[in-house]
């Protein structure tokens, strides 16, 4: 929509039309006028979509489906893009809207606007539904239990292993837009957990200290050395890599062999000076990782997508661990993957203790990053708001700072 | 642990059948043009197809790393009579044979890399990038020359063109080079590699630590410097060069990549299926000349073929 008008945008799909399906945009500028004025919002409606805020763009999205003159208005994070101020608007709006007559379904993971703004909840999670009532009478405890709430029968195979020197520490770390003031440091044979709903910055501060994202401000620092990292070229050759969370768009190339994706960020080890490639010593390493990860495959130049999820991550687990990595950061490893792989993935971690190898492990997964990990950071919106010892953390303590609660 | 060597090799027979497909292709239309024309086989002919279809061969070794990426090139054409007519110009004015060659091969290696410079820098499509190029170049070409051809330009620069080496003419020799090189580069070095990832999947790449701005940098300059080798050899060989000279040569270039397999959502293909693609041109084209087919209908032979291995391609794909 970015290159379209306000106007345009707002009334796409219900323009008014004059005789023989001419559209009548005076009366279109007018009603769009209306209805963003209605919303607080002094926008000039003639401009591109693009040129305006994120947050106004929200607004100008909610103004369609206002238009819509809908019974049952379903918003999807709505305030996810809005500054305090847009955000009381909306409620406003909401609030004028339901005096009207109408139903409002308001998704959110944010339980101050919940308790604020609804009158009965449903709560789902892992794609089932689990309670419904008012919400004068649940409290905010009581509905992270809810959400959090699963049995922790699954295996995960955590081994305690003594804890070696500082190897990463992050200072101020702060990239504009998208997360602000990260502190903390990793130790060598440590597992430090980051946890936090989907969008609070975990990945986006993972891959600043790869250098994928260019920081702001602040200062990383690799065994006490402050690093100049530009590019994840550089990370790599500092020794820190990273498994990325989306293995099919950004992690693997699917297309091309398992070889070929395996020694990819590690070919400078095994070609000479002029890039000429050791044949013989690839083909060595590729398999030396193929039974240690318990990799199933046909043959080293098997194409990858024809290869399981599980196996496919393990592929890119082994392209991480040839690079021969001070410190990993596993962004979402388990990610749709079997139990049996998942549980693989836990032992792997494991020897990468064993071997005095820093760990990052960011998961959605509340039981395995709290399971694994040996301290747990939590993440909302771009900060960080906690930090709990493994033996301390419970999922509660977890969620409600995740939610950004006290 | 190894994994059984059999199966490795049964994988490398199916690889070959795939290629085979444009071989097969290549040998049939051998077969057929020496039954219709006696002539075809005899030794001059041969040669002088080959000597043709180096031309095209060379900028389309260029192409397939362009493609690779998942790039296009559209200006090899009018880089190649721009540097062409460089080197006449400064042979005419005197200059040493070396310097007048070295000047048009920095002339090509430059356009190119002008191209990839305005494709990482400020984003700009491949196709829309060497399309502007493909205009600018032969502007220049025209402003240089002011239209009329360069003549005249001395018998020692001739020996590119029209010299042999023993029994090979040099353009040849210069050809199986210049393959023996990419093919060398694509298989056995990284950089090889890493113009497949970057092709394969450029997000992936980034992530794997590929410096993906330098390789498509690369790519585009290789590309124009092959271009200008070519231009050296057309204009060595017609002791000319002409403001024209190139035109539409970058669309048998892309038509001997495809047809030879590599893939133009980038990623996928090589060197060898290049070849293949540019001889099947190649002798097509010469193959109808010798049957006196008019130009007109090559045109539409040469364009049906080229569906017609698409179509097959598409089809194994399925």
């Amino acid at each position: 929509m970015g290159f379209c008008k306000d106007l345009e945008n707002i009334f796409l799909g219900r323009e008014y039309l004059k005789s023989f399906n001419v559209i009548d945009w005076k009366k279109i500028k007018q009603e769009a006028a209306k209805k963003l004025s209605e919303l607080g919002m002094n926008i000039n409606v003639n401009r591109l979509v693009k040129y305006l805020s994120v947050g106004e763009q929200q607004m100008v999205e909610i103004a369609r489906s206002l238009l819509m003159d809908a019974e049952i208005l379903v918003m999807d994070e709505p305030t996810a893009a809005l500054t305090e101020a847009e955000t009381k608007k909306l409620f406003e709006v909401i609030r004028s809207l339901k005096s009207e007559g109408r139903t409002i379904i308001y998704i959110s993971h944010r339980m101050n606007e919940i308790f604020e703004i609804c009158d009965d909840y449903i709560v789902l999670r892992d794609g089932r539904f689990i309670s419904q009532g008012k919400i004068n009478e649940v409290t905010r405890d009581e509905l992270v239990t809810m959400m959090v709430g699963r049995e922790l029968k699954e295996q995960y195979p955590r081994e305690s292993v003594p804890l070696g020197e500082e190897i990463l520490r992050v200072e101020n770390l702060s990239v504009k837009g998208l997360f602000e003031n990260i502190n903390f440091t990793v130790r060598k044979g440590e597992v430090v957990g980051f946890a936090g709903l989907i969008g609070a910055g975990r990945t986006e501060v993972a891959k600043t200290i790869f250098g994928f994202y260019k920081k702001t401000s602040g200062k990383i620092y690799l065994e006490n050395e402050e690093l100049k990292i530009n590019n994840p070229k550089d990370a790599i050759d500092n020794g820190i890599i990273y498994l990325s969370e989306d293995r099919k768009n950004d992690g693997l190339i699917l297309k091309h062999t398992l070889k070929e994706n395996m020694t990819l960020s590690a070919l400078k080890s095994i070609s000479d000076y002029i890039g000429t490639i050791y044949h013989s010593k690839e083909k060595y390493l590729v398999n030396q990782m193929i039974e240690k990860l318990n990799i199933k495959t046909s043959s080293i130049n098997q194409k990858i997508s024809k290869l399981s999820g599980g196996n496919q991550q393990k592929i890119a687990i082994a392209k991480c661990l040839l690079t021969n990595p001070k410190l990993i950061i596993l962004d979402e490893p388990t990610r749709g993957i079997d139990v049996g792989a998942k549980n693989e993935i836990y032992k792997l971690i494991n020897n990468l203790k064993k071997q005095g190898i820093g760990i990052i492990l960011i998961s959605s997964e509340l039981p395995e990053v709290l399971n694994i990990s040996d301290r747990i950071i939590v993440m909302h919106e771009g900060r960080i708001t906690g930090e709990i010892l493994h033996e301390e953390a419970t999922e509660e303590k977890v969620m409600l700072k995740a939610v950004g609660g006290e | 642990m190894n994994l059984p060597e059999e199966k490795v090799t049964k994988i490398n027979i199916s690889e070959f059948l795939l290629k085979a497909k444009s071989l097969i292709g290549l040998v049939g239309l051998i077969v057929v043009f020496s039954i219709l024309s006696p002539r075809f086989l005899d030794y001059y002919n041969l040669t002088n197809v080959l000597r043709q279809t180096s031309l095209n061969a060379i900028m389309a070794v260029g192409m397939t790393f362009v493609i690779l990426t998942g790039g296009i090139d559209l200006s090899v054409g009018s880089i190649l009579a721009f540097s062409s007519a460089i080197t006449a110009g400064m042979l005419k004015d005197g200059s040493p044979l070396i310097i007048a060659v070295l000047a048009g091969l920095i002339i090509g290696t430059g356009l190119g890399f002008f191209n990839g410079f305005v494709i990482i820098r400020w984003n700009i499509p491949p196709f829309i990038a060497t399309f502007a190029m493909m205009t600018v170049a032969r502007g220049l070409t025209l402003v240089y020359t002011n239209g009329q051809p360069i003549t005249g330009l001395g018998a020692a620069f001739g020996y590119i063109g029209n010299g042999y080496i023993g029994p090979i003419p040099v353009p040849i020799i210069l050809t199986v080079l210049i393959f023996a090189i990419g093919y060398y580069i694509l298989k056995n070095n990284r950089l090889g590699r890493y113009v497949y990832a970057t092709g394969g999947n450029i997000q992936a790449a980034k992530l794997a630590g590929i410096n993906t701005n330098n390789i498509i940098l690369f790519v585009y300059s290789l590309s124009g410097f092959l271009a200008a080798i070519s231009g050296l050899i057309i204009t060595s060989r017609l002791n000319s060069a002409a403001p024209t000279a190139g035109q539409g040569a970058e669309l048998d270039a892309i038509a001997a990549v495809v047809l030879g397999g590599t893939s133009l959502s980038g990623g996928e293909g090589g060197v060898i299926g290049t070849l293949i693609g540019a001889l099947i041109i190649g002798i097509l084209n010469n193959g109808l000349n010798l049957l006196n087919v008019s130009p007109f209908y090559q045109l539409i032979a040469k364009g049906a073929v080229i569906l017609l291995a698409i179509a097959l391609d598409k089809k194994e794909s399925r």
